[in-house]
């Protein structure tokens, strides 16, 4: 660290593209994996509501599975050993995109879908059963009174931990980095590799993570605040 | 996969120890019970700032939680990988890298744990021993902390959990734990990735699913003894 800041060195020029490239690595990650998440959660939260024991079971084992191997682990399964278990009709469709932002998107999506399904679980027990039985009882079907009835209560009652949990996966995107997805992290890696310039490089990645998730930690400060009021 | 077991145990659960460092699952379990003991006290005294009252400390102990959750672990654990050695006037191990870097992240997640402990105890507790004539020092130390941490004892051992999890970065910066061991183990198999990842996710699960099972467990365990001590006179006439 002989020279001064110099920030100019790298933002500007090619490696600013790099990191331009990174942010939207890094978006279309948490954006897609959000998406498949909060669906995947969804559905897992009330499919753990069934009569079927074994679908609750089965629901229990995905969630436990996921909540106990650490993300790195499951991403390299997904990168590294899936993928030879997969016929090569699939494995070319996949691969004539790119494979590693799909793995990587399946891995965390599932991942974070196990969370997400916890949350919204334990917003679905806080509804009293008699919600249920009123909206079936004015002529809901079961799938009506789900779909107008209780989720919206549970998502209003689980909001501040799924702000949490979104927090958490836009924090997880830099593990694919490991597998070689070009996202923010991975970019962070390869400019201070060729820059040396640890400080500049890490002080744009921090902005750049902090412009995201400090907003995302006062929202969940204020949801949780006003969670609490509501359940006075 | 029994196969690799039985060519590589030793090697996924502790290295090459008795002829070189050791590794493997004993290093992940060293690092991660390492990690919370060091962590603990720092994560008491941000908890604490926190909770003092005081504007300075606590604004202070509030940025240090937030600029440490707005940051992803990995990234922060490579910003040290490459800052350490330039700080440092000694060489460092990848081992005190990623636990420097556990530690620094882990006491901003263990203070919010502890720091709901504190919050969750009734006002009425510090009330009586202040007016007791105890001191700020001795309130903390004799009515707050003990209750206190007690209660959050769950809490304490999710996040060891995490940290459990966690320790699996260290991969990525070539620090011969578990997961590195069995990148290993793969690469020098070449063809056996599915059974070997398979493996090493069973050990993962196996320990954190135990340690969560006793986590449910000692919940209701406390949950029980607080509500009959604490709520107790509230709830005659509904029990």
């Amino acid at each position: 660290m002989g020279s001064q800041f110099d920030f100019s060195a790298v933002v500007s020029g090619d490696y600013g593209k790099l990191f331009v490239i990174g942010v939207q690595y890094t978006f279309v990650l948490f954006g897609l994996s959000w998406v498949v998440s909060m669906s995947v959660g969804t559905i897992l939260a009330v499919l753990s509501l069934s009569r079927t024991k074994v679908l609750r079971w089965l629901v229990a084992v995905f969630v436990a599975y996921h909540r106990n191997v650490p993300l790195l682990v499951q991403l390299m399964l997904w990168y590294f050993a899936i993928p030879r278990t997969l016929p090569t009709s699939v494995t070319s469709v996949i691969n004539s995109w790119r494979p590693e932002v799909a793995y990587a998107v399946i891995a965390l999506s599932l991942c974070c879908g196990a969370y997400i399904a916890e949350d919204i679980r334990s917003g679905l027990r806080a509804i009293p059963r008699t919600q249920f039985e009123a909206s079936r009882s004015i002529g809901f079907s079961r799938f009506q009174s789900m779909r107008w009835v209780i989720l919206p209560q549970a998502f209003r009652l689980s909001l501040p931990s799924l702000i949490n949990d979104t927090l958490d996966l836009f924090k997880s995107t830099s593990i694919a980095a490991v597998i070689g997805v070009g996202e923010l992290t991975y970019q962070m890696r390869l400019i201070e590799n060729e820059t040396f310039r640890i400080y500049e490089v890490f002080i744009v990645v921090s902005a750049i993570y902090f412009s995201v998730t400090i907003p995302f930690m006062i929202l969940a400060a204020a949801a949780s605040r006003h969670a609490a009021l509501y359940r006075k | 996969m029994l196969t690799i077991v039985q060519d590589h145990w030793s090697f996924l659960l502790w290295g090459q120890f008795p002829d070189g460092p050791i590794g493997g699952l004993a290093l992940t379990i060293v690092i991660a019970v390492m990690s919370l003991a060091i962590t603990f006290p720092f994560a008491v005294c941000i908890a604490l700032a926190r909770t003092s009252g005081l504007p300075m400390l606590h604004w202070l102990s509030t940025g240090y939680v937030y600029v440490v959750r707005g940051l992803p672990i990995l990234t922060f654990l490579l910003w040290l990988y490459f800052l350490l050695p330039l700080l440092l006037p000694f060489s460092i191990t990848p081992f005190w890298t990623l636990l420097a870097a556990i530690v620094i992240y882990q006491s901003a997640y263990l203070s919010e744990v502890i720091r709901a402990g504190i919050e969750g105890l009734p006002p009425g507790q510090t009330e009586a021993a202040r007016s007791l004539g105890m001191s700020w020092f001795i309130v903390t130390r004799k009515v707050v902390l003990p209750q206190a941490l007690y209660d959050v004892l769950p809490g304490i051992l999710n996040q060891f959990t995490i940290i459990i999890k966690e320790s699996s970065l260290g991969s990525v910066i070539a620090l011969n734990e578990l997961t590195f061991q069995a990148a290993q183990v793969d690469s020098f198999l070449v063809t056996k990735s599915l059974s070997i990842y398979c493996l090493i996710a069973l050990v993962y699960f196996m320990i954190c699913f135990s340690l969560s099972y006793l986590v449910k467990n000692l919940e209701n365990r406390i949950a029980n003894k607080r509500g009959a001590t604490l709520t107790g006179p509230d709830n005659f006439g509904f029990a």
